[in-house]
């Protein structure tokens, strides 16, 4: 047993070296084209997301969709400066962990990748976006939506996502409003993005006249949820709103039937995937959560993305796949209007880039946030998550 | 009342399973001083060799019946387990025997952190769904909610429990279990193989483990490489506070523990009027833990071979 268990490890750890150098090399910059095209310009992209661990999902959706758009753009042959341009993806997991988004962000700087799209949690796009700053590499997240990461005042901070307090403050109201919920119950699971949204949903709730009941804590690890939602149950809410991920979302939810209590489950986009609903089972119909930006199937480009998506990858859009998809095109634009691939050169051009996406139009203010923050409502009906409306954006 | 006894269904749950998961610790304790680090591992391992086997069993074509396949998987988890606690017994710890008291203990803290990359290696880093494998029914209890799955584990820990204490009450094994934990060197010039009893008590813990570990995966419907950590520590800490060394104090420790936690998470906020949430639920957990230690530094049931911490 034991040897086994020894030589099987060694194995592994074999296997696992050798994947790992064949993905790590990228070509050499000095390898010409073909010998009759124009000399090629390789540059390293950058994605950071959580691709281990309880949100492994998620990290891979967002990681498949700059892979997908570095993809189409080598197809394409973009010319820059003369030359054409190949995306070179490098690829890092921070485990969802601010301290390894930090680490791997200044690996990624050290690598000297042209730009980074990620990382996917707020929690680790914070810190990590004063790495990027100091060393003037754009960064674009496909996902972070607490405020805080544009409000410090980077030049390089970019985000194609509504932040929480337009997706909040929409969610808050129409959880109050739409829903008619009166009495609203409150779970947060102590992490940037968690708290963030579920601060923002309290704020606006109350402000459409909706009272907050309960008020309890979980972290984005745990498993075990019935002693708080015991207690939420004794407070009679008519809605129970998670600030979370769909790891812990979809456990939480089944908890509650569980548990016998029968308000509606709400969340924010963290947990408005197909994951969610395999994970709540039962328990996700009539789930409503919402996802920042126009519903992507009722876009033109939607539909025919998540078709790709599928045949390219062999599962579902999670969630941010289209918002990581759009992020690397938009560097791409600013790399053709700058002419160059040099990050000092084109990131200036990416706030004014107006860019058409999969996600719709983007566009940035002055602090790197999105101009149009739509937010459309999902209910889960039937095993699918269907859009119900959409609020504010232009 | 009905979410007071909620919480008590709830606590009772985990309690049942932290009191299994419990008496692995203090069983080595008891007969040989040293505080099993590795224990939440082998519980982890138990739940993911139950989860590959499981798993793989209902995705063949042969249609085995569910409780059949579960049974397969506890088999196969009970067996991997045991074997895997004799052999660290064997490997880690009986060179170590006579050495000073502080040298097994870091030998477990080590063995526990090699089980974990192993089983990183082996299961990888992601978190592995269980399926939902029985339906579960639910049946309501003067306002409290009960599922057949709770039932099933607190019966399932009660009875696993109470062939654990015949066992070591009513059989020669057991006796040599206690003669050996009481004193191995008279219990080896009575003719006791200490050996083989020590053994006994990590593959019998182990064997508990196994079906804890089920029973996490079962009731929370994940498995993931370090999951044994908490829960071990949770355990470690139930065998303190009902008295290490002592089974029925292992058993009342977890009970207590869950029931602490559960009841400590519905009521903080109303004890401290709003100043300490639920995430002060684990504070809470240890704060009893220490208070209990403060008055009985020995744990609520003492500790039945005192001359050993």
């Amino acid at each position: 047993m034991h040897a086994h268990l020894k030589a099987f490890s060694v194995v592994a750890a074999l296997t696992l070296a050798l994947a790992g150098c064949g993905k790590e090399e990228p070509k050499p910059a000095t390898q010409a084209a073909a010998p009759a095209g124009p000399a090629e310009l390789v540059v390293k992209i950058g994605s950071v997301a959580p691709t281990t661990g309880p949100i492994a999902h998620l990290g891979k959706d967002n990681e498949n969709g700059v892979k997908m758009a570095i993809d189409d753009i080598n197809a394409k042959k973009v010319m820059i400066g003369g030359k054409v341009l190949k995306l070179v993806l490098v690829a890092e997991d921070d485990q969802a962990d601010p301290k390894q988004g930090t680490i791997v962000a200044q690996k990624l700087v050290d690598d000297k990748v042209a730009a980074v799209i990620g990382h996917l949690n707020s929690g680790t796009t914070i810190p990590a976006s004063k790495i990027y700053a100091d060393a003037g590499i754009p960064q674009i997240s496909p996902s972070a939506t607490n405020p805080k990461y544009t409000e410090q005042g980077f030049k390089t901070a970019f985000r194609v996502v509504a932040n929480d307090i337009q997706q909040g403050g929409a969610l808050g109201a129409y959880i109050a409003k739409d829903m008619g919920a009166k009495k609203i119950a409150i779970v947060d699971d102590r992490t940037a993005y968690g708290q963030g949204v579920a601060d923002e949903v309290e704020k606006a709730a109350k402000a459409s006249g909706a009272e907050i009941v309960a008020r309890e804590y979980t972290t984005d690890k745990a498993t075990d949820f019935k002693a708080i939602l015991t207690k939420i149950k004794g407070t009679k809410p008519d809605a129970i709103f998670y600030g979370g991920m769909d790891a812990t979302g979809g456990p939480m939810a089944k908890q509650a039937r569980d548990l016998g209590i029968d308000s509606k489950f709400v969340m924010a986009d963290g947990g408005c995937s197909p994951e969610f609903i395999k994970l709540a089972g039962d328990a996700a119909e009539g789930f409503i959560c919402s996802i920042p930006g126009a519903p992507v199937d009722k876009l033109a480009k939607g539909e025919e993305f998540k078709k790709r998506y599928k045949e390219k990858f062999g599962t579902d859009v999670q969630i941010y796949s289209p918002n990581s998809y759009d992020a690397t095109m938009v560097v791409v634009e600013a790399m053709k209007k700058a002419d160059s691939a040099d990050p000092a050169k084109f990131l200036p051009e990416i706030s004014k880039v107006v860019y058409d996406g999969v996600t719709g139009k983007i566009s940035f203010d002055a602090k790197g946030d999105l101009n149009s923050g739509a937010i459309t409502m999902y209910e889960a009906k039937g095993g699918k998550l269907e859009p119900l409306t959409t609020v504010g954006g232009k | 009342m009905d979410i007071f006894l909620q919480q008590i269904v709830n606590g009772v749950t985990l309690g049942s399973i932290y009191a299994l998961v419990a008496l692995g610790y203090t069983m080595v304790y008891g007969i040989i001083g040293l505080i099993n680090f590795a224990h939440g591992e082998v519980v982890m391992i138990g739940a993911l060799t139950a989860y590959t086997v499981i798993t793989g069993l209902l995705g063949t074509k042969a249609g085995l019946p569910v409780w059949l396949i579960v049974a397969i998987g506890l088999v196969a988890a009970i067996l991997v387990c045991t074997v895997l606690a004799y052999t660290i017994e064997k490997v880690a710890y009986r060179p170590l025997r006579r050495a000073s008291r502080l040298a097994p203990l870091i030998t477990a803290i080590g063995m526990s952190i090699v089980l974990q990359n192993i089983a990183m290696m082996i299961w990888g880093r992601n978190y592995l769904r269980f399926p939902e494998l029985f339906g579960t029914e639910r049946y309501v209890v003067g306002g409290a909610s009960i599922t057949s799955l709770q039932i099933a584990i607190v019966l399932i820990a009660a009875g696993v429990m109470a062939l654990l204490l015949l066992m070591v009450h009513k059989t020669r094994l057991g006796t040599a279990m206690r003669a050996t934990a009481q004193n191995p060197e008279v219990a080896g010039l009575m003719g006791i193989n200490i050996n083989t009893a020590i053994s006994v008590a990590f593959v019998v813990g182990a064997a508990l483990a196994a079906v804890a570990g089920l029973m996490v995966m079962t009731y929370y419907e994940v498995a993931y490489y370090h999951m044994g950590f908490i829960l071990g520590l949770k355990a470690f800490t139930a065998a303190v506070l009902g008295g290490i060394g002592n089974l029925a104090g292992a058993m009342l420790g977890g009970l207590l523990l869950g029931l602490i936690e559960a009841l400590g998470a519905g009521y903080i906020g109303d004890v401290t009027f709003g100043i300490l949430g639920s995430n002060y639920q684990d504070v809470f957990a240890f704060f009893v833990l220490i208070t209990v230690l403060i008055f009985r530094p020995s744990g609520l049931l003492g500790e039945r071979v005192g001359d050993r911490a």
